[in-house]
């Protein structure tokens, strides 16, 4: 029993990383029509958003120190960070600890800007192309944007540890009533499925009790009849399409501390996202949810050393095994709608 | 003549002259010169060129022909390459036989995969075929190693012997033709010029212009046209009483078995073989091939291929140092400069380059190479456009919608 809450709990972080990827990709896909390749490519630069925030709050001035001498008996130099002559030692040092969950606004306004300059550069002119056009360059793209990323950054990856406060684990066994150090859970996978969940249940609200959410949905339903009512439909798709990015961006930025950063950590992370997706149903925000955090628990469920014993190698294939499947089974996926993307 | 029309038939042959003089063609610099590192006549590349070019041509039968986008190609490689190393490990070293074990893997494995994923189109045949092509990935990585070697692949070793060919013992196994290895070469100096004539780099060729003869004629034939019909409208198709099934997935086979075909040739040239090969990477690389040069061409798969495979294996050599001699006759700053700017697009960084040009492609040249090439030969007047159009083949044959 505590082995299966451990695998769930140890699924829920991947599952959360899977369901904010698939949902922006399901919000674009249902606002635009777009199958977006570079939506990985989104998540990445979420997650050197923090890597470059961390940057900018530790460059440094460097100092001589009269007071200390190295070992030749020269006065020492010392890096000394701009943010604590700014706020003082104390401040600055925790300042550029909780670098991570800083960068969360730190990361708002550029996947803002990422996602507008994108889809008004580079998308708007492929609505009227074919679905494999529109995959093809946005492939293109994530390929130009990732190797951006490695051309700045480098190819190894780039350790953004969480604040030290959150680091360590806690026992969640004891907590429920199993006995001690069986179910050991770091804080921060707790704080990154607390967060997917409040950023998706964000989106949900947004387009559920919003004006402008109304409109969205609406303009999802049927595009055509919303513009003839007098609405410009394309700017607020185009307003999805930035949220979207947001959210992909916001997934990546939260990531970092589970899994250092590198340049191909969003195309890793794309094909999962899209098997997600289309086990989920093109199109339904719901079933991306549901297929992101089913598929995340899955996987970690397949990964246990008895389910592995009985069937060596299942961790590896389970997602694509059960995509054959339910894709075989149920056309439409979990949760999707008649007629999106039958063509 | 051979069954094709005048137009295909040039176009065939222009390829044969092409493919043969090829360690001609691709070294025109001699030898020493500073533009020496632009030649791409060394076996290994033109090795690669010819076997890419299969590789993209049987995927253009499928994605060109009817739409059917698969970004799991690779697989189907990977799995000729086994079955080509295991047949060389075990029965002969000769390559004919492991080349042919190669093509029926690749299409019985095709066939498993394409009865499934065809039951579905558009982007879910793409995502089927991609999660086929992870799944034998990751088991050829993992649990089925005793047949593939795992991480490190699979190799020819000394302790080999396989049962027709004499080995001595402790002898490690070359691959050859009737006694003829793949890997010897005839140089031939002319002048500053060194050219070099691969045993294995004709082998391959020689495939390569079979295999181009057969998509002409699958492009040609009524089953051709069936195909085209899958792709323009496949509802009125099934309107019509005819079931596209059957059709598509016999395409799919016969573009596995053009891929099993270059999966037993990549052993037959190198004999190794690493489960990397099947990792979608390298299914995506196959579809950015078809695209950049012309998706639906005869001829536009194979120069997408030698592109890529050109600008891998020559951008990546470009270092700092080459660039500072290239531009050393201008002011120390703006050289300085220059570099700076060119830097990221050279060596390690040659994927932004084929990034961009790919996007580059896909936004303003949707028909690929081939369509710039019509474009520019458009330019030149009537003269040029007839050149143009033998290499169009969708221009006569487009079935109206």
């Amino acid at each position: 029993m505590d082995a299966i809450i451990l695998q769930i709990l140890n699924g829920l972080d991947k599952g959360s990383a899977y369901a904010l990827i698939a949902l922006g990709l399901t919000l674009i896909f249902g606002t635009l029509g777009v199958v977006n390749f570079a939506h990985g490519a989104l998540f990445m630069i979420g997650a050197f958003c923090a890597v470059t925030l961390q940057r900018l709050l530790g460059s440094s001035r460097t100092i001589v120190d009269e007071t200390q001498k190295d070992f030749l008996g020269n006065p020492l130099k010392v890096e000394v960070p701009y943010v604590h002559d700014w706020f003082g030692p104390e401040m600055g040092a925790s300042i550029i600890a909780w670098s991570v969950p800083l960068a969360i606004l730190f990361a708002i306004p550029i996947m803002m800007f990422v996602g507008f300059a994108m889809e008004r550069g580079l998308i708007k002119h492929f609505y009227k192309r074919p679905h494999a056009d529109q995959i093809l360059v946005t492939f293109g793209l994530a390929i130009v944007l990732q190797e951006v990323i490695k051309a700045f950054y480098g190819a190894n990856p780039i350790p953004t540890p969480a604040p030290p406060a959150l680091t360590g684990a806690f026992d969640f066994g004891a907590m429920i009533g199993f006995d001690p150090n069986t179910i050991i859970y770091p804080y921060w996978r707790l704080i990154y499925f607390a967060f997917a969940a409040f950023v998706i249940t964000a989106v949900f609200a947004f387009l559920q009790f919003t004006t402008f959410g109304m409109v969205v949905r609406a303009g999802m339903a049927d595009r055509e009849t919303v513009g003839i009512l007098g609405i410009d439909i394309d700017k607020r798709f185009t307003m999805m399409f930035a949220i979207a990015a947001v959210v992909a961006g916001l997934a990546g930025v939260m990531y970092t501390p589970i899994n250092s950063p590198n340049y191909h950590m969003g195309m890793d992370f794309l094909v999962l996202s899209f098997v997600v997706v289309v086990v989920g149903g093109m199109g339904s925000l719901p079933g991306a949810v549901l297929a992101g955090f089913l598929l995340g628990i899955l996987e970690s469920f397949a990964s246990m050393a008895a389910v592995i014993d009985l069937i060596p190698g299942i961790n590896q294939i389970i997602i694509y095994l059960v995509a054959i499947v339910i894709l075989l089974t149920r056309p439409r996926g979990l949760m999707g709608r008649r007629g999106v993307m039958e063509d | 003549m051979l069954g094709l029309n005048k137009k295909d038939f040039q176009l065939l042959l222009i390829v044969a002259v092409l493919a043969l003089l090829a360690p001609f063609i691709l070294n025109p610099f001699p030898e020493g010169s500073g533009l020496a590192q632009f030649n791409a006549g060394y076996p290994d590349l033109m090795q690669r060129f010819v076997i890419f070019g299969i590789f993209a041509i049987g995927f253009n039968i499928l994605f060109g022909l009817t739409g059917y986008l698969s970004f799991g190609h690779a697989a189907f490689l990977g799995v000729g390459s086994y079955a080509a190393i295991w047949m060389m490990k075990l029965v002969t070293l000769n390559v004919i036989p492991a080349i042919l074990m190669a093509i029926v893997f690749g299409g019985l494995f095709a066939l498993i995969v394409g009865f499934v994923s065809l039951r579905r189109s558009g982007i879910y045949f793409s995502i089927l075929t991609l999660a086929f092509a992870q799944m034998s990935y990751a088991l050829a990585y993992s649990v089925l190693t005793p047949i593939t070697g795992g991480e490190t692949g699979l190799q020819i070793k000394a302790t080999d012997s396989p049962i027709l060919s004499n080995l001595a013992d402790g002898e490690i196994g070359r691959a050859n033709l009737f006694g003829m290895e793949m890997g010897s070469s005839y140089l031939m100096n002319v002048g500053n010029w060194l050219f070099t004539f691969n045993a294995g780099y004709y082998i391959a060729a020689i495939f390569m212009l079979i295999s181009f003869y057969v998509s002409i004629r699958i492009f040609r034939s009524p089953f051709g046209m069936m195909l085209r019909a899958v792709k323009s409208n496949q509802q009125r198709m099934n309107y019509t009483g005819l079931n596209s099934r059957p059709y598509t997935l016999a395409a799919f086979v016969i573009s596995g078995m053009y891929a099993g075909l270059a999966g037993g040739l990549m052993v037959a040239m190198d004999t190794q073989v690493g489960p990397e090969r099947m990792f979608w990477t390298a299914s995506g690389e196959v579809v950015l091939m078809t695209i950049l040069g012309g998706v639906g061409t005869l001829i536009g798969p194979v120069l997408g291929a030698g592109m890529i495979k050109y600008m891998e294996n020559i951008i990546s050599k470009i270092n700092d140092n080459i660039l500072h001699q290239w531009f050393a006759f201008m002011p120390d700053g703006i050289e300085d400069f220059l570099v700076t700017i060119i830097h990221p697009f050279i060596g390690k960084g040659w994927h932004l380059t084929l990034g961009i040009v790919f996007m580059l492609v896909v936004i303003f040249l949707p028909g690929g190479l081939v369509e710039g090439g019509q474009r520019i030969a458009g330019w030149f007047g009537k003269g040029k456009k007839a050149d143009a159009e033998a290499t169009d083949t969708d221009a006569g044959t487009k079935p109206a919608e």
